[in-house]
């Protein structure tokens, strides 16, 4: 860019949008449920504070889906992100900056100083014991944000993407899942006396599922845990291809996983700010492989040791798992990747740092009938569709080469076939032959884009 | 070989990409004074929506160049001596060729109205044009668009982001009537006109008004009307930008004549893209095409004949697309704006003026001619073969899903579409059995 001509949009970019008038006071609901947040977990008087939780909660959601109403309700249903790159909150101005630090500093709250967070905590006691039978802790209270924030923003994607059949089934698909799956039932396990499970997480996201300690605790457990124990091998190894085989990464990362699901609602309104640069997918790479390496290595020396064949393979497990908890666990899934959503986008875990992204990644690119088609030589090279791609493909890339996209990244959120004012591309599941060929349309100039 | 090409637009980026993939060794230099890279001409409209930043129109990143050793110079090309085989640019530096092609693009074409000289009055073309608009459309409330093509509409979604009250003047009686039959034309107006945009048919700019200070204040129209505008997008179409070419003394005419290997008029000179007008187009074909897939193509071409591969220009299947605010446009073959007296032509449309679809065929022989769709996807490969196939309607019909082209999940529309053509062609059978989509559905071939 340094070379760039000098009167220029890039050296002098237009004035930033100011937020309209009208969104104002869904705003200011937003902000003032915030407020009453920070007094609940100020307030040590334990009804004040289930009193200030409610009307922070009742605040925000009603605030951000009235906005959503406003903000996308008005005009014709349809994609026209006006202003995307105008405004402070989406394009890495100072809204993002205080929002990327706020959920930042909660993840760090979360992790390392949870005591920070007793009397909200105590404030959830009541719906725990009734959902769970039990107290609360700060995982159920960070179950509880989380999902609210799947739903509410879940509301607001229906309402943006009310004119797309597809992007409606999964975004009701990934709040179907985060409430029940994730939420409601493993609550309802736990008031049952039987083991806290997700049956939507499998190895090697939720990798100690099959470590030998957690195989041997639930088997322990009976009838139902040797159901979980068979559920999360048949989903790791065998469901898992035979979906993939069938319609890509989606099925999971679009359409179930918790994760995902977070990305697709509450993370929507960053997905632009993902890098398409190749420096950026060269660090994709070297990344996310060695982190699933890591962590097959760690299940197969956890299971060595435990047959009883080498003896005091402890001494490595033990430092590798800890550090792998901590650090892909907590601070890569967590503090970076949904830390960060404001400044590097809403899919940084699952494009850097999730090993069973990498897992179905490798699925798809080699062993899938799932492509995104590229319609013959329509392509005018606008760019809409990597910017709407939150898994940082340079989707354009293939387009206008006239290349079908066969990325291990994508987890198929339709966004870029969404966003294409030419209708040229499109999530398809076809035979695996001719997967790769191009269109005859453009003869592709073979020249190197990654 | 030193190829030397002026103009880093899409036809000279395909021009350059193509001959170094045909030939690893030759120089290649682009000039170009418009911007330091090649960006997309029709994603302008997304930098000013604010849907975009400028990075995100080029469609290489700043490496690709350098990587495969492509040349690209940042200044205007003043003159060529053609017998000398050297270019001269601004900066007073001389360019040597061994070929040259001149991909130089066009330039806005305006009428003579009074008043258009006035500050806030211009053309829409390229980034300068954008840069200017941008600062001439802060903070206004009214403006005026002038002309019924593409960037007129362009023009319009901009302003309309923005929250400025549009009047969009069109001189025709339908919206875009050269190229669209009435049914797609009226379709347009009112999915125009349901956003808001003032489109007024039938009337023509008269006068610019300006103020004291010499910037625009309101237009006159030809009705008489005087209407408030703080900008006024003149968008009356563009013509070859010949500046060059005739300094360097080529044969031009409307366009820089070119021979059907796209060689001008001059040894050692070719010319491709909006600037090139062809001597003998073939039968049914325009001597000027102005289009993003036309320049692609024409760069592509004469890639070849520039490495040593002489290659006559051939277009194939015409296609096009647009879009009109939410409205996507396709269309394959032919569909002129008033059918022939062999051809019939039929015409479905959903009833929420989102969607529809125009079959082309002739009576003769019922073979397939064209293809307009509005709101609905179509698969080009398909098309392609259709058309080249001169497949008869009534497999067409049957077969329609095939060329389906929409996102998984979306209401489909051929059975509605079928049953139409059965009411409205009885006699014609629609041979084949209909394809259908789905997840793990056929795979339309």
């Amino acid at each position: 860019m340094q070379d760039f001509p000098a009167p220029s949009l890039a050296l002098a970019p237009p004035p930033a949008a100011a937020t309209p008038p009208g969104e104002k006071p869904a705003l200011a609901a937003v902000a003032l449920g915030l407020l009453a947040l920070l007094a609940a977990a100020a307030d040590a008087d334990a009804a004040r504070a289930q009193l200030s939780l409610g009307i922070a909660l009742a605040l925000l959601s009603g605030g951000a889906l009235a906005w959503a109403w406003l903000a996308f309700g008005r005009a014709e249903a349809g994609w026209h992100p006006h202003d995307l790159w105008r405004r402070a909150s989406t394009s890495r101005g100072a809204v993002a900056w205080a929002s990327g630090l706020a959920l930042t500093g909660f993840y760090v709250v979360l992790y390392w100083f949870p005591w920070l967070l007793t009397n909200l905590i105590r404030a959830l006691d009541p719906f725990s014991q009734s959902l769970r039978h039990r107290v609360a802790d700060q995982w159920f209270l960070y179950g509880t944000f989380y999902t609210l924030a799947v739903l509410v923003l879940g509301g607001r994607a229906l309402w943006k993407y009310r004119f797309s059949r597809y992007h409606l089934a999964r975004t009701a698909s990934v709040m179907f899942f985060q409430l029940g799956f994730s939420f409601l039932l493993p609550g309802l396990l736990l008031a049952l006396q039987q083991p806290e499970y997700y049956f939507t997480y499998f190895w090697p996201l939720k990798y100690d599922y099959l470590f030998p300690g957690t195989v041997a605790q639930l088997l322990h457990g009976g009838g139902l845990g040797v159901f979980m124990v068979f559920w999360g091998v048949v989903m790791a190894f065998v469901a898992t291809p035979v979906l993939t085989y069938f319609l890509g990464k989606r099925w999971y990362c679009a359409w179930v996983c918790g994760c995902g699901g977070l990305a697709e609602t509450a993370g929507d309104a960053y997905r632009q700010l993902s890098d398409k640069s190749r420096q950026a997918w060269r660090w994709e790479v070297r990344l996310i492989y060695p982190i699933l390496g890591l962590i097959v290595l760690l299940t197969a020396l956890l299971w060595l040791g435990a047959s009883g064949a080498v003896p005091a393979l402890g001494v490595v497990t033990g430092p590798l798992g800890q550090f792998y908890g901590f650090m892909i666990g907590s601070v890569f899934s967590g503090v970076v990747g949904v830390g960060f959503y404001p400044l590097l986008g809403s899919r940084v875990w699952c494009r850097f740092g999730c090993p069973m992204a990498a897992y179905l990644g490798l699925l798809q690119k080699h062993f899938s009938r799932f492509r995104i088609s590229t319609n013959g030589g329509q392509c005018i090279s606008c760019g809409n569709c990597s910017n709407a791609c939150e898994m940082g493909i340079d989707v354009k890339q293939y387009a206008q080469c006239g290349a079908p996209i066969v990325r291990a990244a994508c987890v198929g959120c339709g966004l870029c076939a969404t966003a294409c004012p030419r209708g040229v591309l499109n999530l398809e599941n076809g035979p695996r032959a001719g997967r790769l060929a191009g269109s005859a349309f453009i003869h592709a100039d073979s020249l190197r884009i990654l | 070989m030193h190829l030397v090409i002026i103009g880093n637009g899409i036809t000279g980026v395909t021009a350059a990409c193509t001959a170094r993939r045909l030939n690893a060794s030759a120089r290649i230099t682009l000039v170009s004074a418009e911007s330091a890279h090649h960006y997309s001409r029709p994603a302008l409209m997304y930098l000013y929506l604010g849907h975009l930043r400028y990075a995100d129109v080029k469609p290489y990143e700043d490496w690709f160049w350098a990587e495969n050793r492509l040349e690209l110079v940042h200044a205007e090309a003043t003159g060529v001596d053609t017998a000398a085989r050297t270019v001269q640019l601004a900066t007073g530096q001389v360019l040597a060729y061994d070929r040259l092609l001149l991909a130089t693009g066009s330039v806005v074409r305006t009428a003579d109205w009074p008043g258009q000289q006035l500050r806030g009055v211009q053309g829409f073309y390229g980034l300068p044009d954008l840069e200017r608009m941008a600062r001439a459309t802060q903070g206004i409330g009214h403006a005026v668009v002038v002309g019924g093509g593409l960037i007129g509409v362009e023009l319009a979604e901009m302003l309309h982001s923005r929250g400025i009250r549009v009047t969009w003047l069109v001189r025709e009686q339908r919206y875009w009537q050269s190229v669209l039959p009435p049914e797609e034309a009226a379709l347009l107006t009112a999915h125009i006109r349901r956003h808001g945009i003032d489109l007024r048919l039938a009337t023509e700019l008269r006068e610019v008004l300006g103020d004291a200070q010499g910037r625009v204040r309101a237009v006159l129209t030809t009705t008489g009307q005087e209407l408030p505008a703080g900008w006024v997008g003149l968008a009356t179409g563009v013509t070859p930008n010949l500046a060059l070419a005739q300094a360097a003394g080529l044969a031009t005419d409307r366009g820089i004549l070119v021979n059907e290997l796209l060689e001008a008029s001059v040894p050692g000179v070719y010319a491709a893209g909006d600037c090139a007008q062809h001597r003998q187009p073939a039968p049914g074909e325009v001597a000027v095409e102005q289009l993003w897939y036309t320049g692609r193509m024409q760069g592509e071409t004469v890639a070849h004949t520039l490495c040593g591969q002489p290659t006559p220009y051939r277009r194939g299947q015409w296609f096009n697309s647009a879009k009109f605010f939410s409205l996507e446009y396709q269309t394959y073959g032919r569909v002129p704006a008033q059918a022939g007296a062999d051809t019939a032509s039929f015409c479905w449309q959903h009833p929420s003026g989102r969607h529809l679809l125009r079959l082309n065929f002739r009576l003769s022989d019922h073979a397939v001619t064209g293809v307009n769709a509005l709101g609905l996807r179509q698969r080009q490969a398909v098309w392609e073969r259709w058309l080249g196939e001169q497949t008869p309607i009534g497999t067409v019909v049957a077969q329609l899903a095939a060329a389906n082209f929409d996102a998984e999940f979306s209401r489909q529309h051929e059975p509605a579409i079928r049953r139409a053509f059965a009411r409205q062609f009885p006699a014609i059978p629609l041979a084949g059995r209909p394809r259908r989509r789905g997840l793990f559905g056929a795979w339309p071939g």
